[in-house]
């Protein structure tokens, strides 16, 4: 893991009805132990909430949860609340129980990385890290 | 009730530039009013450019509420309930949310929001979590600018929010024109424990789930506190109980009078110049840092020497370099 100098923000929610946060928790977590600095939502939050959230609070990327099946809905529909904001330059992690077949679609929707069980923190985190250089490259920062 | 204005209204433009920054700032856009938190917590140069572009007569008609008290006390839900009244009463309300920073890895889990969601999409709610960053110096310093950010771009009132446990808290607590105290019956001797600490500079104390049994005695202690210090318990002591909303109007009001009372001593005038100066040492202190360390990097790792003299001796480089 290459050494972040000085913390990068980022936002982890769940969007929609679905109550299972220990994968969002956990992440949350593990983020932390590589020295993000990780505002959690907590779970039940449309995407509206979590688009004011993100903006508010000036994260560099944002993490969204899904274990329920809601994901083809709730995902870009976090994306078109940004958009709506007038914010495209937040990239937008999604992660959870998501079929392969999901995946294209989601990503096509502006999702910049679609994570399911089973993949290695690792690749998460950097995946964080990597969206977050991104921010900070298209605003003129060389975080 | 107050119906939150539809965020499809608002229409965010890009906020890159310093100079777009405080020109958006001055219609209180919430990205470049994050973008400025975020670059003056960085100690970004550009800091000192939006700090001197802020409105002072509305920096200095705010009221600052500091909120404290033990983990578990209810300072978030009370933090929200009092949201919601301010919102009522059509006041624009500023939030800092302070949790610490992980010393191991410096990261930090911000969850305040949790219990704040419900005022989410109202635009003139502004909440803005920070960490500690392992520095209280700077988050001091950090935390002022974010107040004075939030008091420029309307925020009548301010509160910040942050676990009261130790010395490191009375640094933030001492940007508030008034700190407020969040306890609740069945801490025991942690309340004991704290009378030496936080308690003795706590301006008003609320004691939260006003519903559990022994929240009666505990406010007779509190009040027993104030008298102590030759003051009215009753006016500084306030039950509540912020999961039922019960009892809210009652702190704000006595918020307000207390703030009043303050306004005309001139004790709100002698406060904030105490903690301008602090803030401003901070500021010193946090701009010398990154050079120092450089230079403590580079001197002579002697064991023999004393850390005290190897201070004068980096400060002397330090003044050396700069002269």
């Amino acid at each position: 893991m290459e050494k972040i100098n000085r913390p990068y923000r980022v936002l982890v929610g769940k969007p929609g009805l679905d109550g299972h946060d220990r994968g969002a928790k956990f992440i949350a977590r593990a983020l932390r132990d590589e020295g993000f600095e990780v505002i959690y939502t907590g779970i039940r939050r449309t995407p509206d909430e979590i688009a004011a959230a993100a903006i508010q609070e000036d994260v560099a990327a944002i993490g969204l949860s899904s274990l329920s099946g809601a994901h083809l809905k709730l995902f870009p529909e976090v994306v078109k609340a940004l958009e709506r904001r007038g914010v495209t330059d937040i990239p937008v992690i999604g992660g959870g129980v998501i079929p392969e077949d999901d995946i294209p679609t989601l990503i096509a929707a502006g999702l910049t990385e679609i994570f399911t069980p089973g993949t290695p923190a690792d690749t998460i985190i950097n995946a964080f890290a990597e969206a977050c250089r991104k921010h900070f490259a298209a605003q003129g920062d060389n975080h | 009730m107050l119906l939150p204005r539809p965020a499809e209204n608002i229409l965010l433009l890009k906020v890159t530039t310093i100079s777009t920054i405080i020109e958006r700032l001055k219609d209180n856009d919430p990205r470049a009013m994050a973008r400025a938190i975020s670059l003056v917590e960085n100690n970004d140069p550009a800091s000192r450019e939006i700090l001197a572009s802020l409105d002072r007569e509305s920096i200095k008609s705010s009221l600052v509420l500091g909120i404290t008290g033990p983990p578990g006390a209810g300072k978030s839900t009370l933090t929200s309930q009092l949201i919601s009244l301010l919102r009522q009463q059509n006041q624009r309300v500023g939030i800092i949310a302070i949790d610490p920073s992980s010393p191991i890895s410096g990261g930090a889990i911000l969850g305040d929001r949790v219990r704040m969601m419900d005022h989410a999409l109202d635009p003139d709610v502004v909440v803005r979590s920070m960490a500690t960053r392992g520095r209280l110096g700077g988050l001091c310093a950090s935390a002022g600018a974010a107040v004075r950010i939030m008091a420029s771009c309307g925020c009548r009132y301010i509160l910040i929010e942050t676990v009261g446990v130790g010395q490191s808290e009375m640094d933030i607590v001492s940007l508030a024109d008034i700190t407020l105290m969040v306890l609740a019956p069945g801490f025991g001797d942690d309340i004991q424990a704290m009378k030496a600490g936080l308690l003795e500079v706590a301006d008003m104390i609320a004691v939260n789930k006003s519903d559990l049994p022994g929240a009666e005695g505990l406010c007779l202690d509190m009040e027993q506190l104030f008298h102590q210090r030759n003051m009215d318990g009753r006016q500084h002591v306030v039950k509540v109980a912020a999961s039922l909303g019960q009892d809210i109007d009652k702190l704000l009001e006595a918020i307000r009078s207390l703030a009043d009372q303050h306004d005309l001593k001139g004790e709100k005038d002698r406060r904030r110049q105490i903690a301008l100066k602090r803030e401003t040492l901070d500021w010193a202190l946090e701009t010398m840092r990154p050079e120092l360390a450089v230079i403590i990097q580079k001197l002579q790792s002697d064991q023999g020497c004393d850390p005290r003299v190897n201070a004068e001796t980096a400060i002397t480089e330090f003044i050396k370099k700069n002269t």
